[in-house]
């Protein structure tokens, strides 16, 4: 049969393409081609992710491998190694050093400045009087100041990197001279950091990784400068855009809101539900290529091919999920794949699901009568799905 | 050298194999889930490392007196 074209049209708002679902019914294990490299698969069932995403038979190496022309949206090869493209054990290498700093417990004891951040920028969003964006006024500095923090970037300088990261997690936004060239200056942005903590180490995880190239050896110079660079991206795109749709989610459910209100312990639960029923990816994700011969419903996988799997289509498989298209807050079993999952599941997750919290609960808490107050326009071309506004009265 | 106990909660872990890839020694992936190869182990400290990576804090590893080694509070 002839692949079909990968991915699928974007759409318009955070719903699903319809093609995904069918996928999942009718051709749980698809033949895909991408714009660029070779054919792949598309997985879409959770039983098959589960496989794809957490069987060491599945690799990202290959993706490195000069010969191998992966399966991809963009004509160059990207040839900067990053934790993404990594196996155990290298990856576990790398992923030990800062897995300290992420545990759930670590993360409570960031909740409190959480708090104060979130209540500064609502405290001029009042101020300030309706009409507000929500993306500029709270989503995207409540993120960018947390990883911020942890990572010991200075204040002063995130306007420089925001515009720097807009531009590096593209895939048609821009040109791509246009996204290299922002991957090349954040690169040298954090070149430059890295050069600071070594005169001036602080308690913060830029240092925590110099510490560990020069004392301990045990990361290269490079994987120093792109863990620092990923952490900083995935630290605030993802997050920063995951508070805006779940605002957007929220004002367009009225009956979940309504119930949040009445109940803001629901609130934790809440944010499960929403991670897993968002279209967050814009991107065909990180495809994993097979080491040997392995079979997912019934389709034979030959070693060397790639597989492609879709979170949010796979976090709604009726197979795990009860009525899986519908809002639910009172799920007693939420075992999502939005963070992914296997040992690429986002390091960040503790973190991204304290900020989801404080944030969706101190808005809910502070405006009451919260409402959208102009047409909202999601951001297109980009590995994150957001809202470029997210234009708000009360 | 004295003995670490490793308990490993079945109901939270959701079985990403982040602790069989830091301490393959310690755990493997058994029908979805992880489980520890020994309960009782010498000390190592990646079996201290794999509790605080795994991402569901799913794993406990103890002292020979009983106290919580990791993960971390």
């Amino acid at each position: 049969m002839e692949p079909r074209s990968y991915p699928f049209p974007e759409p318009d708002d955070l719903v699903v393409n319809e093609t995904y679902l069918e996928l999942q019914r009718d051709e749980p294990v698809a033949r895909v081609r991408l714009p660029y490299g070779r054919e792949a698969w598309l997985a879409t069932r959770y039983a098959d992710a589960k496989i794809v995403l957490a069987d060491p038979r599945f690799s990202r190496a290959p993706v490195m491998d000069a010969g191998y022309d992966p399966p991809r949206t963009m004509p160059e090869v990207p040839r900067i190694s990053t934790i993404l493209s990594m196996d155990p054990p290298e990856h576990t290498r790398l992923r030990r050093i800062l897995a300290k700093a992420f545990t759930a417990r670590r993360t409570e004891q960031l909740r409190e400045r959480a708090q104060q951040i979130v209540d500064d920028l609502l405290d001029e969003v009042q101020a300030q009087g309706p009409p507000a964006d929500l993306v500029d006024a709270l989503a995207m500095p409540v993120a960018i100041t947390l990883i911020s923090e942890m990572l010991g970037v200075p204040a002063l300088d995130r306007a420089k990197f925001r515009e720097w990261s807009d531009a590096a997690v593209a895939i048609t936004a821009f040109t791509v001279p246009e996204i290299e060239a922002a991957a090349a200056s954040l690169r040298a942005y954090i070149r430059d950091l890295v050069e600071e903590k070594r005169e001036n180490p602080a308690d913060d995880m830029l240092t925590v990784l110099v510490h560990a190239h020069d004392n301990e050896d045990r990361l290269t110079e490079e994987e120093l400068v792109s863990f620092g660079v990923t952490l900083l991206i995935a630290g605030h795109e993802t997050t920063g855009s995951e508070i805006s749709n779940f605002v957007y989610q929220l004002l367009t459910h009225p009956d979940r809101l309504a119930e949040l209100h009445a109940d803001p312990s629901l609130v934790p639960a809440a944010v499960e539900e929403l991670l897993r029923v968002t279209k967050l990816s814009g991107s065909p994700g990180f495809p994993r290529i097979a080491t040997a011969d392995v079979e997912l419903s019934g389709v034979t996988i030959r070693a060397g091919e790639a597989v492609f799997v879709d979170g949010l289509v796979v976090n709604r498989d009726p197979a795990v999920f009860a009525n899986p298209h519908e809002l639910d807050f009172h799920r007693a079993h939420n075992p999502h794949f939005a963070f992914g999952h296997g040992v690429h599941h986002c390091i960040g997750a503790p973190l991204a699901r304290m900020e989801l919290q404080v944030s969706i609960s101190t808005l809910l808490r502070r405006f009451p009568g919260l409402e959208l107050s102009g047409e909202v326009v999601f951001k297109k071309g980009r590995l994150v799905r957001g809202p470029e506004r997210l234009p708000v009265r009360w | 050298m004295s003995k670490w106990t490793i308990e490993l909660d079945r109901g939270t872990c959701i079985g990403t194999g982040m602790c069989t890839a830091t301490a393959p020694d310690h755990f493997r992936l058994e029908g979805g889930t992880s489980t520890p190869v020994n309960e009782t182990v010498d000390e190592d400290e990646a079996v201290v490392d794999a509790a605080e990576s795994c991402p569901m804090e799913a794993i406990l590893v103890r002292s020979a007196d009983g106290t919580v080694l990791a993960p971390q509070v």
